[in-house]
């Protein structure tokens, strides 16, 4: 079942166009791993996914069905304040809220689950410390409890292992694997780390220069291929990790 | 005589009770939302719109309404709705939008009202009274206490309601669009209640001293408490707590009510600034 669809889709800032002619199509299930030098439209690319931002031109279709309210998110750079009162369980519960609608108070199981999120991101101890009071790390892993806690059917991270240390990084990628496998939630990630790229995702768009879609096996060929061919772009493949 | 039963005595007096309760319920109504207001850093917005409120104030004067308030409240409301909308697009100018909208409300307010009652001779006591609140809170009607109880009662019933939507819309606004919370109809309830709240609180503290019902109980809460939830019942209670001494105190010693509270709130964030500064190095 298709999820998202991209035809000739362009992207970008008011009188800044960053990427045209994106065109890719998301299954439901599929783990999409999209890379690109730092500055290539990654980040912008997601923000119009979520519809934070409109689309210069083209397409972009949702699946049958797909509400925000299904869709879990954890930015690169929150733009918070620093001094906001917010006790870490306050911000992962915060991520029920959008399939809330107008009930006021949290449910039993939405409590439950945010309790579950934060066992697995290993930060039950931190629940009633302050967010702001948190290292860049710990704030990271609260940030992503909240955007598990919020997805039921696609879940999108932009760049989801910045400053987390690698006991924790591996266990991350565990964590959305298990989302990915065994609930069946699409994920779309955006990631510097190539190598967890081809690990773990089904599917890969490169964006930047030169554009690539497609599977995970194609995407090797794809760089294999170049790296024969043109010695210097297989550095500049290198480049995204 | 005692102080206390001064404070009876005084209370035998309608006027008096009035005055409290109405005050009450405006400190209270004023000081949850400001946590709001503060966090999204919108406290300015409460000056612009209670000077909108003012402009508003003289042209229903001139025009001669039986009862200024719905007139009032409309200006007031739509000019919310004006810059909490129409501030998104123009961001970078938003604040000076506001200061440009609230200059002007109050001059043209001024202006209109000297041009056409030139002859009244406690102009400068009205246009006084309508800045600086000073004694129309003592001479509140029972249907006025009523108005203002219903309408602050709504706005508590509302925040509570909406207690969550509004935490997630100031704490991450971009995370609660993107996760199906309807971010614009949020902001447009937000944008009503503090008109209505700025319209209420004219009454009170006039329309000069407004921002401080709104941002003081906060800002305190916020010296002390470091989460949401601890911080904005703080709020609440400095702000209940601040409007019914400046009430009592003014009373009592004869000062203006409106000016009271303000230095009461002032007292008590000094207080809450201390103990935060203290707290803070007790944890280091
Ligand atoms: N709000 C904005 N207004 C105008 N231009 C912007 C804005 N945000 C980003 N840009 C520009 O758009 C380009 C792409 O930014 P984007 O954040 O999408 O990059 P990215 O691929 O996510 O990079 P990174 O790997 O560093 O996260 C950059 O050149 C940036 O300068
Ligand atoms: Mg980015």
């Amino acid at each position: 079942m298709i999820e998202l669809e991209a035809q000739d889709l362009g992207i970008g800032y008011a009188g800044k166009r960053l990427v045209e002619k994106l065109n890719f199509t998301v299954h439901s299930g599929d783990y999409l791993c999209i890379l690109g030098e730092n500055g290539s439209g990654k980040t912008t690319l997601m923000k119009t996914i979520l519809g934070l931002k409109a689309p210069i031109c083209g397409s972009l279709e949702f699946g049958e069905g797909l509400k925000a309210s299904e869709i879990g998110y954890l930015p690169q750079q929150a733009d918070l304040q620093r001094d906001f009162p917010a006790s870490v369980e306050e911000v992962v519960r915060s991520g029920c809220l959008g399939r809330m609608k107008l009930r006021p108070f949290y449910s039993r199981a939405e409590k439950a689950l945010a309790d579950e999120r934060m066992k697995e991101l290993g930060i039950t101890a931190l629940r009633r410390r302050c967010y702001r009071d948190l290292s860049g790390g710990q704030q990271q892993r609260v940030l992503l409890a909240r955007a598990m806690v919020a997805t039921t059917r696609m879940l999108l991270l932009d760049e989801p292992v910045t400053g987390l240390d690698p006991e924790v990084t591996k266990e991350l990628y565990r964590d959305i694997e298990m989302l990915n496998k065994d609930q069946g939630i699409t994920v779309i990630t955006i990631s510097h780390d190539v190598e967890e790229a081809l690990k773990y995702a089904t599917h890969v768009l490169y964006i930047g220069g030169r554009l690539f879609f497609g599977a995970r096996d194609e995407y090797l060929r794809h760089i294999g291929g170049e790296a024969a061919r043109e010695p210097e772009n297989a550095a500049e493949g290198g480049h995204a990790e | 005589m005692n102080l206390f039963e001064t404070i009876a005595y005084y209370f035998t007096f309608p006027f008096v009770r009035y005055a409290m309760i109405a005050g009450v319920f405006i400190a209270l109504s004023a000081s949850l939302l400001g946590v709001t207001l503060v966090l999204k850093r919108f406290s300015f917005i409460g000056d612009g719109l209670s000077h909108v409120a003012f402009g508003a104030m003289c042209i229903a004067s001139i025009l001669k309404f039986t009862n200024n308030i719905p007139f009032v409240l409309l200006i007031t409301i739509l000019t919310a709705v004006l810059i909490l909308w129409g501030g998104k697009k123009v961001r970078i100018k938003g604040d000076a939008m506001i200061a440009m909208i609230s200059v002007a409300s109050l001059a043209i307010g001024y202006l209109l009202i000297n041009l056409f009652k030139p002859n009244n001779p406690n102009l400068s006591a009205d246009v006084c009274s309508t800045l600086f609140g000073s004694t129309s809170i003592l001479t509140l009607s029972v249907g006025d206490v009523i108005l203002c109880g219903v309408l602050s009662g709504v706005v508590v019933l509302v925040f509570i309601f909406f207690y969550h939507k509004l935490f997630a819309i100031t704490f991450d606004e971009n995370f609660a669009q993107a996760t199906g919370t309807k971010v614009r109809l949020y902001n447009l309830f937000l944008a009503i209640i503090i008109a209505v709240i700025i319209v209420l609180a004219m009454n009170l503290v006039g329309s000069l001293l407004i921002s401080a019902l709104i941002v003081f109980p906060a800002l305190s809460a916020m010296r002390v408490f470091k989460t949401f939830k601890s911080v904005t019942v703080c709020s609440a209670a400095l702000g209940v707590f601040s409007a019914a001494s400046g009430i009592l105190v003014s009373i009592v010693a004869g000062t203006p009510v409106g000016s009271t509270i303000v230095v009461a709130n002032l007292l008590v964030f000094f207080l809450f600034m201390i103990v935060g500064l203290f707290a803070g190095r007790g944890r280091a």
